[in-house]
């Protein structure tokens, strides 16, 4: 056959025997989500430009309020209720306050093997289960949900092969950091990142979604993982079964392979304005924070939340800084609090945020102010992303980002730990 | 389609924040929000592109969100064409789909100086300081979507067609 999984994937959204790099196919999408960043201006194309609107298929539409949650002005609240409207009017899924949306699609939609396309471009996120999830912008969600249908360039594969284990306090967050800044910004623009081997092998989804997420910093259309049995195990107790299980066939066409042994990743951060500025936390210098922030889409689930109480407990945050943290969903949220975390955080000065994109976003809390500095575990540092133009802003895993908050710079978490 | 204009010349990794900032995501309109566009890298910017003005950049242009504001806004700025040395991926699809053309090219961005005058004849040419740098075709459904303004337009016209 001759396949990679995501020309599996996409060949049969297209309904072919097979597909390869570079061809132009015409695809059923199985999941269409869209957040409030642009449904509004989608429901507005869909009322106004349109002769005879309909929807293809509501049951494959998701809508979901995350990104200005609570709502933080007549604005963003008139968007809101737009899009809550529409939702009730079409009887589609509607989720609000519940958490970022790739959280709740991981936890409540994706299946392996689907083909999923979000108004968003973290929708990469889902190839943590072995589905091909992909950012559009509102006029490609728009056109697929009207006809339930879309194109897309079939891409080419870059394959990463993991092998060993991270060394304590090292963690997926630093080693995709790490990639991103090897292969630069656009080091896979349209292509698929496909992680692979033993080391890949050993994550559990969760970790495998901190890899997925950031795929398209890099550039790339989606990041995938070969569903195995922790993706059936995760499925399962979701209450989902797989689509398709697909994997690269071992004669599959690899535009190029990468090997990373993760015994040899070290901390790092990426410094702002670029995501692929990553140095060694060791080599940052003298940075004083103002604000750290653990939650997002990339790194806001138990296991960051673990991390960080595990840094933080029984300690305080530096004076002047503040420690801002947003788990990723409701789920999360109740997680952490039956495992006592949110205690630890309090106790340690933290601010409990609801369920959002919160900081990452820049949008409707905890953004900075002129020349502050933010470390985060957020998705992008760009000029200006979490507040004023003239801000910075850092990315580092969860550890970096509690240990930084103790100390008012940023440090390693081994060194606030000895 | 022949586009003469002025040049503007923006660096690498010119990202969707910078192209429209967060914070006027919620204006009501993209006239609103117009003004704000580059404002992070060059606040002055918006207000001195003329319509048919050139916007010539380095690799990565637009990477980041999946907003569609931050195509729509260079649109609404009538700006001519884009010219960078690459696109990120999901602005490249959200550009096409709004009418705004872009255009790929590795040398141009190193060789012109903002302020310069320059041709883009679509497909075929770059006419630079009397010199002729060729480009590729474009793909023609794209090129068609392109002239109609945008997807939903040539869906429209499409749709008119087979009525």
């Amino acid at each position: 056959m001759r396949m990679t999984i995501s020309e599996k994937i996409i060949a049969s959204a297209a309904g072919l025997e097979k597909v390869s790099a570079g061809e132009i196919h015409t695809v059923n999408v199985d999941r269409l989500m869209s957040n409030d960043g642009t449904t509004h201006l989608a429901i507005d194309m869909y009322n106004t430009l349109l002769k005879k609107p309909r929807i293809a298929d509501k049951d494959k539409l998701v809508f979901i309020i995350d990104h200005n949650m609570p709502a933080d002005n007549p604005k963003t609240a008139a968007a809101h209720k737009k899009m809550r409207d529409f939702a009730r009017e079409h009887g589609i899924a509607f989720y609000e306050g519940k958490g970022v949306c790739h959280q709740i699609m991981m936890e409540e939609y994706v299946r392996s093997g689907e083909l999923i396309f979000g108004a968003d471009s973290h929708t990469c996120t889902y190839g943590a289960l072995g589905a091909f999830g992909t950012g559009v912008g509102n006029t490609d969600f728009l056109y697929a949900m009207v006809t339930g249908k879309s194109w897309v360039l079939v891409p080419p594969t870059l394959r990463f092969h993991l092998t060993g284990k991270f060394r304590e306090g090292v963690y997926p967050r630093d080693l995709i950091l790490t990639i991103i800044g090897d292969i630069g910004a656009d080091g896979a623009t349209y292509k698929v990142m496909e992680f692979t081997g033993e080391g890949a092998k050993a994550m559990n989804i969760n970790e495998r979604m901190v890899l997925a997420n950031m795929a398209v910093e890099a550039g790339a259309k989606t990041g995938i993982f070969e569903p195995d049995e922790a993706a059936l195990e995760y499925l399962e107790n979701h209450g989902r079964k797989p689509k398709y299980l697909f994997k690269s066939d071992p004669d599959a066409v690899f535009e190029k392979e990468y090997h990373y042994d993760l015994s040899k990743i070290e901390p790092v951060v990426a410094r702002p304005d670029n995501v692929d500025d990553v140095v060694s936390v060791d080599e940052v210098g003298d940075v004083k924070i103002n604000q750290g922030f653990i939650g997002s889409c990339n790194s806001g689930r138990i296991e960051e939340l673990r991390t960080a109480a595990s840094i933080l407990k029984g300690k305080k945050i530096a004076d002047g800084v503040r420690l801002l943290i947003s788990p990723a969903s409701n789920t999360v949220y109740l997680q952490a609090l039956q495992e006592g975390l949110m205690d630890i955080f309090i106790d340690a000065g933290a601010m409990i945020m609801n369920s959002n994109c919160s900081v990452c976003w820049g949008g409707c809390q905890g953004v900075i102010g002129e020349g502050e500095v933010l470390i985060s575990t957020g998705t992008r540092n760009f000029k200006g992303r979490a507040g004023h133009k003239d801000s910075k802003v850092y990315l580092a895993s969860a550890a970096t980002v509690a240990a930084s908050a103790l100390a008012g710079k940023i440090v390693r978490a081994d060194r606030v730990i000895a | 389609m022949k586009i003469k204009g002025k040049v503007w010349v923006l660096g690498d990794d010119i990202d969707t924040d910078i192209i429209i900032p967060t914070e006027y995501l919620a204006m009501k309109s993209i006239h609103d929000m117009k003004q704000y566009a580059f404002s992070p890298l060059r606040p002055e910017l918006a207000a001195s592109i003329r319509p048919g003005d050139i916007i010539v950049a380095g690799k990565n242009f637009g990477c980041g969100s999946s907003r569609e504001q931050a195509p729509e806004i260079i649109k609404s700025l009538q700006v001519g064409c884009v010219i960078a040395k690459s696109f990120a991926r999901i602005f490249y699809r959200n550009a096409i789909n709004n009418g705004l053309l872009l255009v790929e090219h590795d040398l141009l961005p190193e060789l012109v100086t903002e302020g310069e005058d320059i041709t883009v004849s679509v497909g075929e040419y770059i006419e630079h300081k009397d010199k002729r740098y060729d480009l590729s075709p474009l793909p023609t459904n794209l090129m068609e979507i392109i002239a109609a303004g945008g997807l939903v337009e040539a869906m429209k016209k499409k749709n008119s067609r087979n009525d």
